[in-house]
């Protein structure tokens, strides 16, 4: 499953790796609203966001060819709404779509690919995300893999009951009605597991409020890095327009 | 001096209906380990979850004195430990050391004790070096040895397994038995494993359909309720086939 | 349909940041019951499931298939608040470990999705979900948790000032109606089959049915969503209607105020009243939905 290509990247050592995850959040945010506020597509202005980026994928000392490929999943999405701009005549609007929304996603990789999902959640929870949220993801994330693996299961099975099925010519009918039988059964498993996991929760004491240990105390020297590479980014920015246009 | 477990006439009903425990006398002292043998269904796991107040149902319960009522649960699950038989129920922290820590911050520890707890039990499982793993990371075997680090960081005086040889090789096995032979808590082993309990537990209680119906040495019990691989039935008929 | 960074203008997806956030923690707090976390396993599961759930292909005639978005059926086991939360949950997921949807306009994918969606599959459940007319209600929300959701993302597209021509206007809003009725399909056949295996997976007494008022509610919400859409793309719309009715003339005088001239004015000014508008409809629909949320809020705690 892709997640787990992502949490072996993330679990990495680099100077990267070991900057403190609520500065890597909000430089890429920072990173992200200088992309995002660009008017138009220079080169000069995003050859630099791209080389900033590159330059963070090799200092985390990540496959570079794996992650661009990665980040390309934004591509058809964009591609339809450049190319409609384009006919349009609005090639700027079509550069734009599609180079913003590519780098934007290299961007948000670099990020998760160099901070474990969890601390990345803890980061995010400590800067004024919604507590319940962030818990909910905790538990998403832990058991996604779990809960996709049996879906799997099922699909498999039932793509081999449907081979038979259409065999019989029991029509597509049949298959949905197995695939709805199949997504209650995936509900209540969960549902189940579910209530498992409260179980054990109270077993060890679970009182309401999940208790967990403070993350690692970070130095100061673990802001420099994304604290740079924030300021990189702003200046590039201001320096390709020193005004703020709003459209776009 | 008390007895560690004290259940006198427990009977339970689950909402739909089905008697699941038709009045259970049970006594643990002291330091033994007990083993519970029984077909699927007889109540063993009921049984196991009224101990630490998961289920509710009529007939008196004391662990350690305490009747087992809302304002003493919290100290019953600080003294009775459940590693239940799905591992990967119990690692629902993002970490293990985290996992390991979780019990010792819900019974108020500070944080610097939680870790050292959490860190001792880890060592006594041998999984000190996998702190800082995701569980998913983990094997079978693995991630048992991690709950028990789990329910052991609370420090219990009494530790509830419930199939702990289920999903484990042969090697697996092993180094559990040599793991729970050197832990010095009372033990209450659910298991089909005879020869695990054989190795572990002094004597053994079988369930049948909600009751207990036999106890005494674990052989004894074993070999009374036909609760063993009878191997010469099994591979006769390979041979004559 | 997860909007990714690059596509949306900053007052657009700034100011939907803003919307959502409070909007999601109100619901992450009435699903955790002051400070009573013990939902979030079950709420962190269903999010895993929905996951799950999204890789498995329905067939929906010989040679296509689709897959559930989850929204509805989500209200209806869970609750509204905690589909909220657990919607907003995965498409967070979605868009850190899949690049599904960026994060500046995680605020809008969430407005669209996990806050209207939600709460447009929700409705038509709330108020006649304890009747007769409970399938066609299931039905109903499934459907209408799509079309809200897709028709939101598309019209916040155009605010944006991206170029959809009338063509491919009218195939994606075709698209959404057929997705729409899929989803409501999938989620009737899929609630059915939970409440023949466990009852109490479902939500059976949604409040008592109040039909007038259930129509009045679906009536604003569709109203408001397709008007906003009409608004934002009107110059093309409300061109073709003049030169159909005959108005021509006075439409051109009409259209010569600030919603003129749509592909120059983005650029030099006129942009402001156009989003102004659009912005004005999208303030409605969150007022809209959070009016309603309170409403049904106050339900609930009787």
């Amino acid at each position: 499953m892709h997640h787990v290509v992502l949490d072996e990247w993330s679990r990495r050592t680099s100077p990267v790796h070991r900057a403190e995850p609520r500065g890597k959040l909000l430089g890429a945010l920072a990173f992200l609203v200088c992309v995002a506020t660009a008017p138009r597509i220079e080169v000069p202005q995003f050859g630099g966001y791209l080389l900033l980026v590159l330059a963070g994928i090799s200092l985390a000392k990540l496959p570079v060819v794996p992650v661009i490929a990665r980040a390309a999943v934004v591509l058809p999405f964009s591609g339809v709404f450049a190319v409609m701009s384009a006919v349009a005549g609005d090639t700027d609007r079509a550069m734009a779509v599609v180079v913003k929304s590519y780098v934007s996603a290299l961007a948000v990789l670099l990020l998760v690919a160099t901070t474990p999902l969890p601390r990345l959640l803890r980061a995010a929870e400590r800067l004024g995300a919604p507590r319940m949220v962030i818990v909910v993801v905790q538990f998403l994330y832990r058991y996604l893999f779990v809960i996709s693996e049996q879906a799997q299961h099922m699909r498999q099975a039932a793509r081999c009951r449907g081979e038979l099925a259409r065999r019989r010519s029991a029509g597509w009918r049949a298959r949905f009605r197995a695939a709805a039988g199949a997504l209650a059964v995936l509900f209540g498993r969960s549902y189940e597991r579910a209530a498992a996991i409260h179980q054990a929760m109270l077993a060890r004491g679970f009182d309401g409020r999940i208790r967990s240990l403070a993350p690692p105390a970070g130095s100061a020297t673990g802001w420099w890095l994304p604290a740079a590479a924030a300021l990189v980014a702003v200046a590039i920015r201001l320096a390709h327009r020193m005004e703020f246009p709003w459209p776009l | 001096m008390a007895a560690l477990i004290e259940v006198h006439n427990l009977r339970f009903r689950y909402p739909d209906g089905t008697e699941a425990l038709r009045g259970v006398d049970f006594r643990l002292e002291g330091r033994e380990t007990v083993a519970l043998f029984g077909p699927n269904g007889s109540g063993k796991t009921t049984f196991v979850l009224h101990l630490v107040g998961l289920l509710r149902g009529e007939g008196e319960i004391r662990i350690c004195g305490l009747p087992v009522e809302k304002e003493h649960l919290k100290t019953i699950r600080s003294r009775v430990g459940i590693v239940f038989q799905d591992a990967d129920v119990q690692l629902f922290m993002p970490s293990v050391l985290e996992d390991a820590a979780f019990g010792p911050l819900n019974l108020g520890l500070p944080e610097a004790e939680a870790k050292r707890r959490a860190r001792r039990a880890l060592e006594q499982v041998g999984m000190a070096g996998a702190a800082e793993k995701a569980p998913y990371h983990l094997s079978a075997g693995e991630k048992r040895r991690v709950a028990l680090a789990g329910v052991l960081a609370m420090e219990p005086e009494i530790l509830i397994l419930d199939e702990p040889t289920t999903f484990l090789d042969p090697p697996g096995r092993e180094a559990l038995l040599s793991l729970l032979q050197g832990l010095p808590q009372a033990k209450f082993l659910v298991t089909h494993d005879v020869e695990f309990a054989l190795a572990l537990a002094g004597r053994a209680v079988f369930f049948e359909e909600g009751r207990i119906v036999g106890e005494g040495p674990v052989a004894e019990v074993a070999r009374k309720h036909q609760w063993t691989v009878n191997q010469r039935r099994f591979f006769s008929g390979a041979q004559t086939g | 349909m997860h909007i990714p960074d690059g596509f949306l203008t900053t007052p657009l997806w700034l100011s939907l940041d803003v919307v959502s956030v409070p909007v999601v923690g109100w619901c992450g707090r009435r699903a955790q019951a002051g400070t009573d976390e013990s939902k979030a396993p079950l709420l962190g599961l269903m999010g895993a499931f929905v996951f799950a759930a999204q890789m498995i292909n329905f067939p929906v005639a010989p040679g296509t298939s689709s897959h559930l978005l989850g929204a509805a059926l989500l209200a209806f086991t869970v609750g509204p608040a905690a589909a909220v939360v657990v919607m907003t949950a995965v498409l967070s997921l979605q868009a850190l470990v899949f690049q599904d949807g960026g994060l500046l306009a995680l605020g809008a994918n969430v407005f669209n999705m996990a806050v209207c969606g939600v709460l447009a599959g929700y409705l038509p459940y709330r108020y006649w979900g304890a009747g007769r007319l409970r399938r066609a209600a299931v039905f109903l929300g499934g459907a209408l948790s799509v079309f809200v959701a897709a028709t939101l993302a598309i019209t916040e597209l155009l605010l944006s000032g991206i170029r959809i021509p009338g063509a491919a206007l009218g195939a994606s809003l075709l698209v959404f109606a057929v997705s729409a009725l899929i989803e409501g399909t999938i989620t009737v056949a899929v609630l059915e089959a939970l409440e023949r295996i466990n009852p109490s997976w479902v939500e059976t007494r949604p409040g008592q049915a109040r039909p007038a008022m259930g129509l009045l509610a679906l009536a604003s919400v569709v109203l408001v969503t397709v008007g906003v859409l009409f608004a934002s793309a009107a110059p093309d719309g409300l061109e073709k209607l003049a030169v159909r009715a005959g108005i021509n003339e006075r439409a051109r005088a009409l259209m010569e105020t600030p919603l003129a001239g749509y592909e120059v004015a983005f650029f030099s000014g006129s942009w402001a009243a156009k989003a102004g508008a659009g912005l004005v409809g999208l303030a409605l629909a969150g007022a809209l939905g959070w009016a309603l949320a309170r409403v049904i809020g106050r339900r609930r705690r009787v």
